[in-house]
């Protein structure tokens, strides 16, 4: 190898960061809107089923839907008022999938903490119960539920928690650590006691300096030598688990496998603060942090807003546009999900909005490949994203096959590369749908 | 507020777009030009003016015939149109590189499908046509217009390959153009220049390049002498086209391998062409034909080298 692989992985790309639009704001809270439409999925897994029907009271906090699905999750009222329907609405991820509305009382109740046992008194298995009952689930994006990542099928050695937000525009994790970072080590040594792992870590790139002082001292202060926090360089997608695994443990997750096979275990630094809030104030995940940027809104920042509060709402809150938005992506730039409604509500794994314009988009029409290979040198896994696209691009599925699309992690760095434009990501996940 | 667009993601894209990815190709051929037609005059800018404009033409020609959208903005055929020009020697008749033009874009690039699709390099192609067709003009050489001889001579492969009773340039005659060759390869401290510019912005990488002249100098060294391992390197490196050739055409994205490995093994097969024909071949230079060789084997090198995936056992 002729370049440094310490503290980074092979491939990845240098994106415009575009940090600073938010890196600074701390967390606001958005009011209550007037109405929540909360989808009956929010998660990896199974749907919940509803526990009201229309006309019925709730309260802040309720237990509204629930499944008895193992990999499913609990979702909670986000407001004090009343079951308007149950219907069919947009969802960021799905498309359209049911979703309870509510409808908000005249006087906000209140979420009143729950009298609890202390944290030091609880068994890892009533933990666990408080952990799956508060709905929590994984909040750096795939949702996948908590309970069931802190229950592995082999037994881990290592726990990862992920501070990387790679993705550029997000700083909401950045400014979580720099304000709640006593609540997320909180939120650590619960998931500690749980899965009991030898070794801990904590990543963080280093563009976010702040955050990496902010948690050395909290770490110092809690006298918590054990956890090690690993200043990773900055490069996308750093944040990826099986990039951050391999950086900071040296295993590769085998193709096809999950963290666990390695021993390892990543969770998001927002789930630690959520678990946080769930054992020491009884709290569900009824709220969030997310980031709301990009060049078209007038009010960027960190705001802490209630989970099935409708996009237009914020807009509406951040003073409505300077520019006229050409896209409105769920999640980082990178990641993220395009939305084609401003009535589309906050779910769990939302972590921001970015109103993005033409000129940050950069709209150019794609071409045919030239070759260049600038995408195999990018790609994190190491596949070779151009030949599976030529295949995909054909419908020859049989050739794509032999490139493994489904190793893809669908990071984006190889369509971020292109210089013809051609959407790589779309091509293999194509390639992946037909893998038969 | 008008449409949303909705797409897959990332969203973002990067700067270098493909054009700008050409038109740096051309501002780094630039340099080789100038060194050109200073070293041979005037005839050899008339040589590439009407190389790129006939390649620009042949491209806008075709492209309206196939109903497709007409590109010669985005560089590629003024690149081709260039290196035409820097293939062949600096007075031949204008209608060569017209009709070479015509060739390589026409045939070694639209005929099969247009920019991405084409097996050999264009220019190339455009080159092994004409040295085919008119191999008169295409191997007379002149001195540079410095020297007063306006005879035509030889190049200095030329002169050991024939056994020509002519003196030959010393190193750094060689190095900076002071000798008889094609427009583009004599002068190699311009070819350079243009490298690495194209090396620093990572347009193209140094695997090819390196290999294909390692392996030229390290065979000419042990076969090229008289006696094993007495051979002349540095000259077999600083005559003929091997920079030019390494540095431009072997680095062509479109008809080489994906793969640093396939980079690799294509400089590698070059650089064995190159010294085969020059050693036992019938012309005294073999760089282009060593790369057009290549092309051909691009797609078997790509199905062998595929790249070593995350997550498998070694």
């Amino acid at each position: 190898m002729f370049f440094n692989l310490k503290n980074t992985f092979y491939g990845g790309v240098h994106p415009p960061y575009y940090k600073d639009l938010t890196r600074f704001s701390p967390i606001e809270e958005i009011p209550p809107p007037k109405m929540v439409v909360l989808p009956l999925i929010q998660h990896t897994g199974a749907p919940c089923e509803p526990l009201v029907k229309p006309k019925d009271k709730v309260s802040l906090g309720e237990k509204i839907a629930s499944s008895d699905k193992y990999i499913s999750s609990p979702i909670h009222s986000s407001l004090s008022g009343k079951v308007l329907k149950i219907e069919n609405f947009n969802h960021p991820t799905l498309g359209k999938a049911l979703a309870i509305f509510i409808e908000k009382e005249e006087t906000e109740e209140k979420f009143i903490e729950y009298p609890q046992k202390k944290p030091e008194e609880l068994s890892p298995q009533e933990l666990k119960e408080i952990i799956k009952e508060a709905g929590i689930v994984g909040l750096g994006g795939a949702g996948f539920p908590t309970h069931v990542k802190l229950s592995p099928p082999k037994p881990i050695d290592t726990l990862i928690l992920n501070g990387a937000e790679c993705e550029p525009y997000l700083t909401c994790d950045e400014r979580l650590m720099c304000e709640k970072p006593e609540e997320i080590l909180k939120g650590l040594e619960i998931i500690c006691k749980i899965t009991s792992p030898q070794k801990i870590f904590l990543g963080i790139e280093d563009n976010k300096k702040e955050a990496i002082n902010i948690m050395k001292n909290s770490l110092h202060k809690l006298g918590l030598d054990k956890v090690k926090i690993v200043v990773l360089k900055t490069k996308y997608p750093q944040g990826g688990e099986k990039q951050l695994i391999k950086v900071i443990t040296g295993r590769e997750v085998p193709s096809g496998g999950l963290p666990f096979d390695v021993g390892v275990l990543v969770h998001n630094v927002g789930t630690a603060y959520a678990i946080y809030e769930a054992v020491y104030r009884g709290k569900p995940l009824y709220e969030r942090v997310i980031t709301v940027s990009g060049k078209a809104i007038k009010r960027k920042g960190n705001f802490k807003v209630r989970l099935g509060t409708l996009v237009s709402d914020i807009v509406e809150f951040c003073g409505g546009f300077l520019k006229e938005p050409k896209k409105i992506v769920f999640g980082g730039p990178m990641m993220g999900i395009a939305q084609w409604s401003l009535d589309t509500p906050i779910i769990k794994g939302t972590s921001g909005i970015l109103f993005l314009t033409e000129e940050e988009l950069n709209l150019e029409e794609s071409g045919p490949c030239i070759r260049c290979g600038k995408c195999i040198e990018v790609c994190p896994m190491k596949i070779m994203p151009a030949s599976i696209a030529l295949a995909s691009e054909y419908n020859r599925w049989e050739i794509a096959k032999n490139y493994n699309p489904l190793d893809c992690i669908e990071c984006g760095a190889c369509s971020y590369v292109c210089p013809t434009r051609r959407n790589l990501v779309q091509l293999i996940k194509m390639a992946k749908l037909n893998h038969g | 507020m008008d449409k949303l667009i909705v797409s897959t993601s990332p969203h973002i894209k990067t700067k270098d777009s493909y054009k700008k990815i050409m038109w740096s190709v051309v501002l780094a051929l630039i340099p080789t030009g100038i060194a050109g037609v200073f070293i041979f005059g005037i005839s050899a800018l008339k040589v590439i003016v009407i190389a790129v404009i006939s390649s620009l033409l042949t491209e806008a020609f075709i492209q309206k015939l196939r109903n497709k959208k007409i590109t010669i903005f985005d560089g590629s055929s003024f690149i081709t149109g260039l290196l035409l020009a820097y293939n062949l020697p600096p007075k031949v008749p204008w209608w060569i590189p017209m009709i070479g033009s015509f060739f390589a874009i026409a045939i070694a690039k639209q005929a099969f499908g247009g920019l991405g699709h084409n097996i050999f390099n264009p220019a190339l192609a455009g080159r092994a046509f004409l040295l085919a067709s008119w191999p008169r003009y295409l191997t007379t050489w002149q001195y540079p217009r410095w020297h007063i001889d306006t005879l035509t001579t030889a190049t200095p492969l030329g002169i050991v390959k024939e056994k020509i009773p002519l003196n030959l340039p010393s190193y750094g005659k060689l190095f900076i153009g002071d000798k008889a060759g094609c427009i583009g390869e004599v002068c190699i401290l311009a070819i350079l220049l243009g490298a690495i510019f194209l090396l620093y912005k990572g347009y193209i990488r140094w695997y090819t390049p390196f290999t294909f002249i390692f392996t030229v100098g390290l065979l000419s060294w042990i076969f090229m002498g008289e006696g094993l391992f007495k051979g002349d390197w540095l000259f077999y490196i600083l005559s003929g086209g091997l920079f030019l050739g390494a540095f431009f055409m072997a680095t062509d994205y479109v008809t080489t391998p994906l793969t640093k490995k396939g980079k690799f093994i294509f400089g590698f097969g070059c650089g064995i062409l190159t010294f085969l024909i020059r050693k036992f071949g019938g012309y005294p230079e073999g760089v282009s034909y060593s790369i057009l060789i290549m092309n051909a084997f691009t797609p078997l090198i790509d199905r062998y080298t595929k790249t070593k995936k995350f997550g498998y056992k070694k």
